[in-house]
C-alpha cells in the first residue's frame, strides 16, 4: 500500500504540542543531566552515592574507579552535546531575532516558529557530500576543524552552571578558558592556510590578526574581576559576587564597569561576530577560511561559532554579573543545606542548585541575546577601525581600568562600605539610563508612525 | 608490574610528546613542522598537569601553543615557502653536526638520568604547589630580580623591534 505523495499536513495545534515536546524533552534531559552529573562526579558525592546507595565501602569496593571514570565520560558526552544542542538552538534564535529586527518572516516552517529547522539543517550538512579540493593540503585541511572543535569543547570543563554544577573547579578556572580558547585561531589559520585558496587565506589571516590582538585587552581586562575577587576560579569569582545588581563586581568598582565594556567588545570580535565579523565577510571574502569548506567540517565550524555565544555570555556573567547567585542565599545557607560532607545531599540542596542553575542559565541567555541584537544593528567596521579600536582605544583603558582597580583594593580595604554605596549607585545609573533608552525607542516608534507590534510570533 | 593511572596518562603525553618533538625536526613542509610543535607543546602542558603545575601547564598552551604558534605561522604563511626542499643539500653538514651533536647530549642526559634520578621517588609536594599563590610568591620573593630582568629585557625586545620595523618614528 503507497502512501500518498501529498500527505496531510499537521494541525497547527499539533505541530506546537511536538515542538514543544522535542524543545522541553532535549533541553529538559540535558540540563537535568548536567545538574545530576556535574554535581556528582565529585569524589565525596560518589564515595557517598557508593556508602548510602549501593551500600558497599568505597575505598576498599573494586569498582570504584570505573564509577568514577565511566559517570565522568558521561558527563563529558552530556556537555558536548548540549554544547551542539545549544549551538543549533542559538541559531534559531537568531534567525528569528534578526527576521523580525528586518521585517522578514524568517523560519517558519518546521515546527512552531520553526524551533526545528536547526535539527533539519544539521542532518542535511551531516548527509553532504565531504569535499576536499584537490589543491588542498590533505590532512591539515582534514584536522583543522577538530582543532577549532576541541577549543570549543574544552572550554566546558570549566564553565559552571551553579553553584555545586561545573565539572572541574580549576584554581587556574578563567585563564584556562583563556588558554583553551586560542586553540580555536590555531584551527582556523590551519583552515585558511591548507583550503589552498586567496578568499580562505586572507579570511584566516584577519582572523588570526584580530584574534592575536584583541586576546590582549580581553586578558587586561580579565584581570579586574580577578583582582577584585582575588582568585582566578570561577566559582571563586562567582562567590566572591552577590545575588543583587548592586552586589556584581560590574557595579561595586567604576573601572570594572569600564572592563566589563572591553571584554565584551573583544570577546564579540574574538568570536568573530559583526560588527567584528571581517575574517568571513561574505561581501569582501566570500565566507573567509571556510570558503572551501563543506557537510560535516562545515558544520564543525559553525557549530563552534555560534556554540561560542553561550561560553561568552557564560564567562561575562561568571566575571562581572554574579554568576548563579541567588537572592537571599548566604554561603552559610548553602553549607546548612549540603549537611554533613559525607553524606549524599538532601532534596533542600538539590532544590538550590536547581535554582542557582535557573539563575545562571537566565543570566547568560539575556547576553546572549544582547550579543544577536548587536549582530543585527551593526555594521561591519573595517580592518583598519579593527585595529585601531584594538590598539588604541581598547588596550590603554584596559590598562587604566587594571591601575585605577589596584588602587581601589586598597582604598576597599580601608572603607568597605564603599562597594555598597557605589554598587547603589551604579545600579540607580544604570536604571535610568535603560529607563531613558527605552522612552527613547518609543518615542522613535511613535516619530516613525509605527507602533510595537508582538503579535506575530 | 603495578601500573597506575599516573602512568598511563604519563605514556599518553610523553610517547606523542615525543613522536611530535621528530615531527619537528624531520618534517619537511615548515607548516608541518610547526603543527609538530603545538602537538608537543599540548603534551608538555599534559605532562606539567601531572606534575600538579597546573599555572605553568595553562601558560605554555596560552603563551606557546597559542600566541607564539599563531605568529610562527602567521610568518610561514606570509612567506609562502614554496621550494623547500631546494636548500636541503647545501645544509647537509649541519644536519650530520646537528645529528651528533643532539645525539651526544641526549645520551648524556639519559646517563645522567640513570645514574642521578632512576627508582629515586618524587617527593610528595604541598596542597598549595603550583597553585598561581605559590608560583607569584616565588616570583616575587626568591626570583624577584631574574623577574626584573626579564621585564627590562622585554621591554628592550619591543623598544627595538619598533626602531627596526619602522624607519621614521
Amino acid at each position: 500500500m503507497l502512501s500518498s505523495p501529498q500527505r496531510k499536513p499537521f494541525s497547527p495545534r499539533a505541530v506546537l504540542v511536538i515542538t514543544l515536546a522535542v524543545g522541553v524533552l532535549l533541553f529538559g534531559a540535558l540540563f537535568t543531566g548536567i545538574l545530576v552529573l556535574t554535581a556528582a562526579i565529585k569524589p565525596v558525592m560518589i564515595a557517598a552515592f557508593l556508602r548510602q546507595v549501593v551500600g558497599v565501602d568505597p575505598a576498599t569496593w573494586p569498582h570504584t574507579t570505573l564509577v568514577t571514570w565511566v559517570s565522568m565520560a558521561i558527563t563529558a558526552l552530556i556537555l558536548l552535546t548540549f554544547g551542539a544542542v545549544i549551538s543549533g538552538a542559538t541559531v534559531w534564535w537568531e534567525m528569528r531575532v534578526s527576521a523580525r529586527m528586518q521585517s522578514r518572516i524568517g523560519y517558519n516552517r518546521a515546527g512552531a516558529g520553526g524551533f526545528l529547522q536547526w535539527i533539519a539543517d544539521a542532518v542535511k550538512l551531516l548527509f553532504k557530500e565531504d569535499l576536499i579540493p584537490a589543491e588542498a593540503d590533505q590532512l591539515l585541511f582534514r584536522v583543522a576543524p577538530y582543532f577549532v572543535m576541541t577549543g570549543f569543547a574544552l572550554t566546558f570543563v570549566a564553565l559552571p552552571f551553579g553553584e555545586g554544577l561545573v565539572a572541574a573547579d580549576l584554581n587556574v578556572g578563567i585563564f584556562y578558558m583563556v588558554a583553551v580558547t586560542a586553540l580555536v585561531v590555531v584551527g582556523i589559520l590551519l583552515a585558511g592556510w591548507s583550503s589552498n585558496s586567496k578568499w580562505a587565506l586572507f579570511g584566516g589571516m584577519r582572523a588570526a590578526a584580530q584574534v592575536v590582538s584583541y586576546e590582549i585587552p580581553a586578558g587586561i581586562a580579565i584581570m579586574v574581576p580577578v583582582l577584585m575577587a582575588g582568585t582566578l576560579s570561577m566559582q571563586g569569582i562567582i562567590r566572591a559576587q552577590g545575588a543583587w545588581p548592586w552586589q556584581w563586581f560590574v557595579f561595586t568598582n567604576p573601572a570594572a564597569t569600564v572592563a566589563f565594556l572591553i571584554f565584551f567588545i573583544s570577546q564579540l570580535a574574538e568570536g568573530n561576530r559583526t560588527p567584528f565579523d571581517l575574517p568571513e565577510a561574505d561581501s569582501e571574502l566570500v565566507a573567509g577560511y571556510l570558503s572551501e569548506y563543506s557537510g560535516f567540517r562545515f558544520a564543525l565550524f559553525f557549530l563552534v561559532e555560534f556554540g561560542n555565544l553561550w561560553v561568552m555570555a557564560a564567562v561575562l556573567t561568571t566575571l562581572f554579573l554574579g554568576g548563579w547567585q541567588i537572592p537571599w542565599v548566604s554561603a552559610a545557607d548553602w553549607t546548612a543545606a549540603r549537611g554533613a560532607l559525607g553524606d549524599l545531599p538532601g532534596a533542600g540542596w538539590w532544590g538550590l542548585q536547581l535554582l542557582s542553575m535557573l539563575v545562571m542559565v537566565l543570566k547568560t541567555l539575556v547576553v546572549l541575546n544582547v550579543i544577536v541584537w548587536i549582530r543585527w544593528t551593526l555594521p561591519r567596521i573595517r580592518i583598519d577601525q579593527m585595529m585601531n579600536l584594538c590598539w588604541k582605544y581598547l588596550v590603554p583603558f584596559a590598562f587604566a581600568a587594571f591601575v585605577f582597580t589596584l588602587l581601589w583594593q586598597v582604598l576597599l580595604a580601608r572603607v568597605p562600605l564603599l562597594a555598597t554605596f557605589t554598587g547603589f549607585i551604579m545600579t540607580g545609573l544604570f536604571v535610568a539610563m535603560a529607563a531613558l533608552f527605552g522612552r527613547q525607542v518609543k518615542a522613535n516608534i511613535a516619530a516613525s508612525g509605527d507602533h510595537v507590534d508582538l503579535t506575530n510570533w | 608490574m603495578n601500573v597506575t593511572a599516573e602512568q598511563v596518562i604519563f605514556l599518553a603525553f610523553a610517547v606523542p610528546l615525543v613522536a611530535a618533538a621528530i615531527g619537528v625536526v624531520v618534517a619537511r613542509s615548515p607548516m608541518y613542522a610547526a603543527m609538530s610543535l603545538v602537538g608537543a607543546f599540548f603534551c608538555l602542558a599534559g605532562v606539567y598537569v601531572l606534575l600538579t603545575a597546573h599555572l605553568i601547564a595553562f601558560l605554555q598552551i596560552l603563551v606557546y601553543a597559542g600566541a607564539v604558534m599563531v605568529l610562527f605561522l602567521f610568518v610561514i604563511m606570509l612567506l609562502s615557502l614554496g621550494g623547500e626542499g631546494q636548500q636541503l643539500d647545501r645544509l647537509k653538514q649541519l644536519q650530520w653536526l646537528g645529528f651528533v651533536l643532539g645525539g651526544g647530549g641526549l645520551m648524556a642526559l639519559l646517563a645522567w638520568i640513570s645514574r642521578e634520578v632512576a627508582g629515586a621517588e618524587m617527593a610528595a609536594v604541598g596542597p598549595d604547589f603550583g597553585t598561581i599563590k605559590a608560583v607569584g610568591r616565588a616570583l616575587f620573593t626568591t626570583y624577584l630580580l631574574p623577574f626584573e630582568a626579564t621585564s627590562l629585557l622585554l621591554t628592550v625586545a619591543i623598544v627595538g623591534a619598533v626602531v627596526v620595523a619602522k624607519e621614521k618614528i
